[in-house]
C-alpha cells in the first residue's frame, strides 16, 4: 500500500467517526443520578459518576463538577463497566497462519485494521475492550494483542499498552485440520489426531526450554557464542517466565486437561481455556490451578467438539471457584454479550453481579488489565456503558459508551448523522463513476463491495468462512 | 442464518468420525437423553396466574384449564373440574407456546463435521418433491433443549438449489414424524434466484454481469419449470375426468408441484434485498402465487407490492450483521418495526438448525429495544406466526378451544432471565427436561 493511499484511510477514519471532534476535548464528565450497576461493590441507585482526565474521579450522591465539565443526566438510565471481550478476531485482515503446527513468531499486531466497521457497532453494543485472538488452525498460533476500540483512532492507539502479552494455543477439531480438505498430491498436515496436537506442544516447549537454557548458559558464561535469536521459541520461553499469557482454545474437557497437566509439567498457569465448553466436567482441576475459563452461554451443537455443552456450564464453574468470562468470537455474537450474561442468572441461578462481572471484571482478570477496566470503581479508567433500562433486559439498549472519558458511541449522535449520510450516499450515487454502464440498470464492470466475513477462528487467509469456532 | 463451510470430502478419517459420531449417538440414546420423553396426558388446571393470552387481553389472577388436549377455558371465572390436577401459577406468567417459522430442526444435528447427521439439502438444483419431514428425526437431541425454552411449534424447511424442497410444521413432540406433524407439507420452499458471489473469495472475483447472467439463467429454468408444471397439472386433470386419452408419464417433481403453482399452498421465497423481494413480487404476481418471504433483511423497502399480493414476511435478521458498511448499525433490528408501520404481516424467527432456535424469544425481544412494540415483539413469536403458517384456528394464543400448548415461566417470556416452570404440548405436561439438564445434574457435584 503506498503512502498516499494510508494517508487517505486514515483521513476517511478521521471524517467517518461521527464523534470526534466535538466530544474528545472534554476531561471532565459528569454523568449524574443513573443506577450504577459497578460489578465490584453492587448496585448504587441514584448515584453519580464523575469522570477526570479518563478516569473515574469519584462515584456518589449529588457531586459537583467544573464549569466546563459535560453533564450527562442518566435519570432513569443504568451505567455498567464497558464490556470487554475475551475472545474476538474483529479489526484483523488476517487471523489464520496456518501453514505450521507452531506460528508463534506471528502475531495479530501486524493485522490490525482501525476502520473495521465492526469497531463502531461493538461499541454502539456497549463493548469497548477485546481480546484479538489469532485463529485456531494450529496447534500452537500466533500473538494476541488486547484493544480498546478507539474508533477513529490511528491504530497505534487501540492496544491497551500495559496489557500482558498473550498467545493464541489450539486444540481439538481445529488444529488437526477436521473441516479443512487435503488437495490430491498434498501431505497432510502434521498433526491429524488429538495425539498429534499434544505432542506438538510438548515438542514446542521441550525446544523453547532447550532454548532458554542456551541462553542462560550464554549468560552465565557457560558458553562463548551468542546463540541465534529464534522467533519461534522467544514467545514460548516468555510463557515459561511466566510473561506470556497462554490462551488455548479447545473443547473437549479431557483434551483441556492435558494441556493444563502439558503446563504443570512445564511450570506455567494457562491464563484462560477459551471456549472450554467442556470444562464444566474438569471444573476442580481448573480451579485448583487458577486458571480461567472463557465461553459461550448456550451455542452449542454447531460442531461435534460442541455437542455436549450445556448452559449451565457458567454456573458450574462459577460454583466451583473459575473465574469465568463470557465471550463472542464473533463480530455479531459481540452486539448481545449482555443478552448472554443474563441468561447465566437463569441457568443455575448466578447472581445478578456475578453474571455481570463475566462480561467484565472477569475478562479484565484474565488478561491481567483489571487494575485499569472491568468495573466501576475510582481510580480505574472511564470505560462505561449508559443503558437506557437495565443491561440485562432485552429491551435496553445502550445510549452512550466512553471508553477513557471519551464518548464513542452516541445513539442520538448517530440517529442525528443518519440524514446527512443518506444524502452523502445518494449524492455519490448519482456520480459518473457509480451510474450504470448502460443506463438499462446494470451497474458498472465491477465486483460489488462485500463485507469482509472471515471474523471466525479458523477463517483462513484467504477469506474461507464458516462456523468453525 | 450463517454462512457454512459445507465440507462434504469423504477420506477415511471422516468415515472414522462418522463412525464414532454414531457409536456416541446411540450411546446416548441409550440413556434416554435424546429420547423425545412424553409427557403425561390428564386435566390440568393452572391457577392464580398472570395469562398472557396474546389474542385478548392480560388476565391477572386467571385460570386455564387443559382438558382432552386442548384448553378448555380461560379466565377469572373457570370452574377446575373435580379430578383436575391443580397447578398454583401465584407469580407466574401463562403464554402460548412459542412459534419459530423458520429452522432446520431434526434436520441437522451437527451441521460441521458431522455429515451424517446433516439432511437439509439435497443434490440437484429443483427437488420439490424432497420432504422436510421424512428427514426429520424425531429423537434429536435440539428438540427437547428448545421446547423446554417455551417454544413448542417449528417450522422446519430444507435449503439448498433453487427448489428446495416442501417445509413441515411440527410440534415439539411425539415419538414419530406423523406424531410431531401439524402440516407436513406446508409449503414449497424457494431460493429465489439473485445476484451473489457466494464463493467468490474462494473462487476469485467473478465479473459482475457474469453474476447477473447467471441469475437470469437460473430464473428462467425455475420459470420455465413452472410452466412445465402448469402443463403437467393440465394434463393430469384431463386424463382424470378422461381415462380415453393417453396417461401422462408420472413426474414426481412436477407432480409435487401442483398445488404450489395453482396457488393452493404457499410458495416460501427467501430473500433478503430489496432488488431480490421485488424480483419474488413481479414472480409471483405473473404465476398467481402464494407466496411467502423468509429473510426479509430490507422487506419494509418493498411494503406496497407484498401487501397488494398478501405476502408475509418471516423476518429471521434480529442476529445478523448489517450487510452494508454504511447501513445504521441497528437496521437489521430495527427492520421489525418499520414492517409494523408499514402494515406488513410479519414473524420473526431465528432460521436457525435446531441447536440455537431457542434464541428466538430473544431475537423477537431484541428488536422491542429498537422500535418494535413489546405487544407486536411477542405476536411476533406467537400469534402472527401461526397466522402466516395457516394454523391460528388451534395454535399461537390462548383461547378456549385451541390446542393446548401452553408455557408457565417465571416472568416475561422474551426475558433472558425468566425461566420456564411448566410446558404442555397437545395438553400434555412436558418434563423440563433435556440433554442439558442431564448433563447437568450428572456433573454439576463434581465441585463438593
Amino acid at each position: 500500500m503506498n503512502r498516499a493511499l494510508i494517508i487517505f484511510l486514515m483521513l476517511a477514519v478521521t471524517v467517518m467517526s461521527p464523534l470526534s471532534a466535538a466530544t474528545q476535548s472534554a476531561r471532565e464528565t459528569l454523568i449524574r443520578n443513573a443506577t450504577i450497576l459497578t460489578a465490584a461493590n453492587g448496585t448504587l441507585e441514584n448515584s453519580d459518576i464523575l469522570i477526570q482526565n479518563g478516569k473515574i474521579a469519584k462515584i456518589g450522591k449529588n457531586l459537583k463538577a467544573g464549569a466546563n465539565a459535560v453533564v450527562v443526566d442518566a435519570t432513569g438510565k443504568f451505567v455498567t463497566p464497558g464490556i470487554i471481550d475475551c475472545h474476538s478476531h474483529s479489526m484483523l485482515d488476517a487471523i489464520n497462519e496456518g501453514s505450521l503446527s507452531v506460528t508463534s513468531m506471528t502475531g495479530v499486531r501486524d493485522a490490525l485494521n482501525p476502520k473495521d466497521i465492526t469497531i463502531y457497532r461493538a461499541l454502539a453494543s456497549g463493548v469497548t475492550a477485546a481480546n484479538l485472538l489469532h485463529g485456531s488452525a494450529n496447534s500452537i498460533g500466533g500473538k494476541n494483542v488486547v484493544v480498546k476500540f478507539k474508533w477513529g483512532h490511528p491504530v497505534e492507539d487501540y492496544p491497551i499498552q500495559d496489557a500482558p502479552a498473550g498467545i493464541k494455543f489450539a486444540l481439538g477439531e481445529n488444529p488437526k485440520r477436521t473441516h479443512g480438505t487435503v488437495q490430491a498430491g498434498q501431505t497432510p498436515r502434521y498433526p491429524r489426531t488429538r495425539m498429534g496436537v499434544m505432542e506438538t506442544i510438548r515438542d514446542a516447549f521441550l525446544r523453547a526450554r532447550d532454548y532458554k537454557r542456551s541462553w542462560d548458559d550464554f549468560k552465565a558464561g557457560k558458553t562463548k557464542i551468542e546463540p541465534r535469536r529464534d522467533l519461534e521459541l522467544e514467545p514460548l520461553v516468555e510463557v515459561i517466565e511466566g510473561k506470556r499469557l497462554v490462551h488455548a482454545h479447545g473443547y473437549r474437557s479431557d483434551e483441556h486437561l492435558n494441556l493444563l497437566k502439558i503446563a504443570d509439567e512445564f511450570g506455567f498457569r494457562v491464563a484462560t481455556l477459551q471456549h472450554g465448553l467442556e470444562a464444566y466436567k474438569i471444573a476442580p482441576e481448573i480451579a485448583k490451578r487458577g486458571t480461567g475459563v472463557s465461553i459461550f452461554t448456550d451455542y452449542w451443537s454447531y460442531k461435534f467438539e460442541a455437542y455436549d455443552t450445556i448452559p449451565y456450564n457458567a454456573y458450574i464453574l462459577w460454583k466451583a471457584g473459575v473465574v469465568v468470562s463470557i465471550n463472542s468470537d464473533d463480530d455479531e455474537r459481540m452486539r448481545r454479550l449482555n443478552i448472554d450474561a443474563a441468561k447465566v442468572m437463569r441457568y443455575g441461578g448466578v447472581p445478578e453481579q456475578d453474571a455481570l462481572r463475566m462480561i467484565t471484571l472477569n475478562p479484565a482478570k484474565q488478561l491481567g488489565i483489571d487494575k485499569r477496566t472491568g468495573s466501576i470503581e475510582v481510580g480505574k479508567d472511564a470505560d462505561l456503558v449508559i443503558w437506557n433500562g437495565h443491561p440485562f433486559s432485552v429491551y435496553s439498549r445502550p445510549e452512550m459508551t466512553f471508553i477513557e472519558g471519551d464518548v464513542y458511541f452516541d445513539r442520538a449522535k448517530d440517529i442525528a448523522q443518519r440524514t446527512v449520510l443518506e444524502k452523502e450516499r445518494q449524492e455519490l450515487e448519482k456520480l459518473d463513476v457509480n451510474k450504470p454502464a448502460n443506463g438499462g440498470g446494470t451497474t458498472p464492470n465491477r465486483v460489488p463491495s462485500e463485507r469482509r466475513i472471515s471474523d471466525r477462528d479458523d477463517a483462513d487467509q484467504e477469506g474461507l468462512t464458516g462456523d468453525n469456532k | 442464518m450463517r454462512l457454512r463451510n459445507w465440507d462434504l470430502g469423504f477420506g477415511i478419517l471422516r468415515v472414522l468420525a462418522v463412525v464414532s459420531l454414531l457409536s456416541v449417538l446411540s450411546l446416548a440414546q441409550a440413556d434416554g437423553s435424546q429420547q423425545n420423553v412424553l409427557g403425561r396426558a390428564g386435566t390440568f388446571a393452572i391457577i392464580n396466574a398472570r395469562i398472557v393470552t396474546v389474542s385478548g387481553e392480560v388476565i391477572e389472577n386467571g385460570t386455564v384449564l387443559i382438558q382432552d388436549g386442548k384448553i378448555a377455558g380461560v379466565g377469572t371465572g373457570v370452574q377446575v373440574p373435580k379430578g383436575a390436577e391443580t397447578i398454583d401459577g401465584k407469580g407466574l406468567s401463562v403464554y402460548p407456546g412459542m412459534i419459530d417459522a423458520a429452522t432446520h430442526m431434526g434436520l441437522s444435528e451437527v451441521p460441521l463435521g458431522g455429515a451424517s447427521t446433516v439432511d437439509v439439502a439435497e443434490v440437484g438444483d429443483q427437488n420439490a418433491n424432497a420432504k422436510a419431514i421424512l428427514g426429520i428425526n424425531p429423537n434429536s437431541s435440539h428438540i427437547n433443549v428448545t421446547r423446554v425454552a417455551g417454544i413448542t411449534t417449528v417450522l422446519s424447511f430444507p435449503t439448498g438449489g433453487t427448489i428446495a424442497g416442501q417445509a413441515a410444521v411440527i410440534n415439539l413432540w411425539g415419538s414419530t414424524q406423523d406424531q410431531m406433524s401439524v402440516d407436513p407439507t406446508f409449503g414449497l420452499v424457494i431460493n429465489f434466484p439473485r445476484v451473489a458471489a457466494f464463493g467468490g473469495f474462494r473462487f476469485g472475483r467473478v465479473d459482475f454481469n457474469e453474476l447477473v447472467r447467471r441469475r437470469d439463467q437460473r430464473l428462467e429454468e425455475l420459470k420455465k419449470t413452472f410452466r412445465d408444471a402448469e402443463a403437467y397439472a393440465r394434463i393430469s386433470d384431463a386424463y382424470k375426468a378422461d381415462k380415453t386419452l393417453p396417461a401422462p408419464v408420472t413426474d414426481v417433481r412436477l407432480e409435487a408441484l401442483t398445488p404450489y403453482i395453482r396457488g393452493q399452498k404457499p410458495v416460501i421465497f427467501t430473500a433478503e434485498r430489496e432488488r431480490d423481494i421485488l424480483a419474488v413480487i413481479k414472480f409471483v404476481e405473473e404465476y398467481k402465487l402464494k407466496a411467502i418471504i423468509v429473510g426479509g433483511q430490507e422487506a419494509w423497502k418493498a411494503a406496497a407490492g407484498l401487501k397488494k399480493n398478501n405476502i408475509a414476511v418471516i423476518y429471521t435478521n434480529s442476529f445478523n450483521l448489517p450487510v452494508q458498511d454504511d447501513d445504521a448499525y441497528d437496521s437489521l433490528w430495527e427492520a421489525p418495526s418499520k414492517m409494523a408501520k408499514a402494515g406488513i404481516k410479519f414473524a420473526i424467527s431465528t432460521g436457525e438448525d435446531g441447536g440455537n432456535v431457542r434464541d428466538l424469544p430473544y431475537q423477537a425481544g431484541m428488536t422491542a429495544g429498537y422500535g418494535l412494540s413489546k405487544d407486536d415483539a411477542l405476536k411476533a413469536v406467537t400469534l402472527y406466526p401461526a397466522e402466516i403458517l395457516g394454523i391460528a384456528d388451534k395454535y399461537g394464543s390462548i383461547e378456549t378451544g385451541k390446542m393446548a400448548n401452553i408455557v408457565v415461566a417465571t416472568g416475561d417470556i422474551l426475558e433472558p432471565r425468566t425461566d420456564v416452570k411448566y410446558l404442555f404440548i397437545n395438553g400434555r405436561m412436558i418434563p423440563l427436561t433435556s440433554r442439558h439438564t442431564e448433563l447437568f445434574e450428572r456433573f454439576k457435584d463434581r465441585v463438593k
